[in-house]
């Protein structure tokens, strides 16, 4: 915990003065299980990024990208409601 | 120079409903039934007669009633709620969520006692076990007391050194139901005096942004506590220096305490609020004999002067500390042992001993404060206190 705040530089009453602030906090600290995603087995039906609770499915141009891990809590319900399952998407436990 | 004032027969709570109404606050959210008590009537009928521009919201508990004066106060509006008993134990949970937004809500509170026996009259149970909800506690002898405290407390609350909410206590129906003549301050004095309340961080404020009530574990809840905890300091230099600037416009002073016939005492009283008043006129006739009798009637419970009521009692040989309210800790009461704690430091301790006293309402006279003063002198023959917790005028 070094990077740390004191009680007199921040706001008072745990206000944060800044919008859109939950994105920096990062819940993939969370996880114990991983979602990995195999790029050659995707058919980019986006399924998984429709049901990923957390937009935590990285889409660029209608394609998958790749796993926001920041922000994925390894719910593991893209991996669940994935048609190809372990071709595209599996869990493994988190090391 | 004071301002001209009209002199007016009142209840304590029609006193502090008129306070309320010469606020004009943004927003009342209230619990119209019992425990609730006649301010939120008189103010609604303000309302209802336009003198207020208040939007008044009625809601189905005292804990909705916190959490939306709490929600209006968060959007940035000046916003007050008013209960007493049963429905400050309700509000319990929101209580001190308010105080850790540093919401300056502004709440009168009613003192009677909490069920159970079911009972309604005065003793201070519900906001003795409110002391460490974070809020700043100030307690009134009379309806005037009530009134002038009121007022003072916006300015204390919406205080940027403070940012805290603040309970004006009054002594359930003694005070609260009692008539006293008492002067009000005209509208636009109060008006003046209280300002605009302009607030630093307000949610309805949509080009800054904020997010109030977020998640704080092991890394920053230590740091908001401590927060509060500077405010709660910062609030005593406030509350003097709000008193002093209250003094101008009504000729009234108020301290942290106010100490009666103290300096030369050799036995002193120290009780809160109304039974401060009986009190008086019993050291009144005590020094008509020629005997060495004061009071002091602490005024702020929150934050707790403990030096300044440690230095005011300096030269007391022998104290009696009078709570109303039992906590069971078989230790004393809050009072008694607040105070008796802030005399570890010092060279010079008195005697000190405690009383738990009008509890549910029983009355508390002349007779009973006298039996205090008498058990006192005994005490200071013998250079020890006998019995240390003392329930008043209890049938064994």
């Amino acid at each position: 915990m070094t990077n740390l705040k004191g009680y007199k530089e921040i706001p008072i009453g745990g206000i944060i003065p800044k919008a859109g602030n939950s994105e920096e906090y990062r819940t993939g600290d969370w996880r114990s299980f991983k979602p990995i995603w195999n790029e050659e087995g995707c058919v980019h039906c986006l399924i998984c990024w429709v049901f990923c609770p957390d937009t935590a499915i990285i889409v660029e141009d209608g394609k998958v990208k790749g796993i926001n891990y920041d922000h994925c809590k390894g719910c593991g319900i893209c991996a669940r409601e994935c048609p190809r399952k372990e071709k595209a998407l599996y869990m493994v436990k988190e090391e | 120079m004071a301002a001209e004032q009209k002199r007016v027969a009142m209840t304590g709570n029609e006193a502090v409903a008129h306070g309320m109404r010469q606020i004009d606050p943004d927003v009342v959210a209230a619990y119209p039934i019992t425990p609730q008590t006649d301010i939120v009537q008189y103010f609604s009928s303000f309302v209802s007669n336009g003198q207020v521009k208040t939007e008044f919201v009625t809601v189905e508990s005292e804990h909705s009633a916190m959490s939306a004066t709490l929600g209006a106060s968060m959007a940035g509006a000046r916003a007050m709620t008013a209960t007493s008993s049963q429905g400050l134990a309700l509000m319990w949970e929101i209580l001190h969520i308010a105080s850790s937004y540093r919401a300056p809500i502004v709440m009168p509170v009613v003192n009677r006692a909490l069920s159970g026996p079911i009972n309604i009259h005065c003793d201070h149970s519900d906001t003795m076990g409110s002391l460490t909800t974070g809020w700043i506690q100030i307690y009134a002898e009379s309806a005037q007391e009530a009134y002038d405290n009121l007022i003072q407390a916006v300015r204390i609350a919406e205080h940027p050194d403070v940012l805290l909410p603040v309970m004006v206590c009054q002594d359930g129906f003694i005070t609260s139901h009692g008539i006293e003549n008492l002067n009000l301050l005209p509208d636009e004095v109060v008006k003046e005096f209280v300002g605009e309340y302009k607030p630093k961080y307000a949610l309805l404020d949509i080009e800054n942004p904020i997010t109030v009530g977020p998640l704080a574990l092991q890394d920053y809840y230590t740091e908001v506590k401590v927060q509060q905890a500077e405010a709660m300091k910062n609030a005593k230099q406030v509350i003097l220096d709000v008193a002093e600037e209250y003094a101008k416009i009504s000729g009234r002073k108020y301290g942290l305490f106010e100490a009666y016939k103290l300096d030369d005492a050799e036995r002193a009283i120290v009780v809160l609020s109304s039974t401060a008043g009986t009190a008086k006129a019993v050291v009144d006739n005590l020094r008509a004999k020629g005997e060495k009798v004061g009071l002091l009637k602490p005024r702020v419970l929150r934050p707790f002067p403990a030096k300044e009521l440690v230095d005011a009692l300096s030269s007391v040989q022998a104290v009696a500390v009078m709570d109303r309210a039992e906590t069971f800790s078989t230790a004393g009461g809050q009072l008694f042992v607040e105070l008796r704690s802030a005399f570890y430091e010092s060279e010079k301790r008195p005697l000190m001993k405690n009383y738990i006293f009008g509890l549910g309402g029983r009355d508390t006279t002349t007779r009973e404060i006298s039996r205090v003063f008498e058990d006192l002198a005994a005490a200071l023959k013998k250079g020890r206190v006998e019995e240390l917790i003392t329930h008043l005028d209890v049938r064994e």
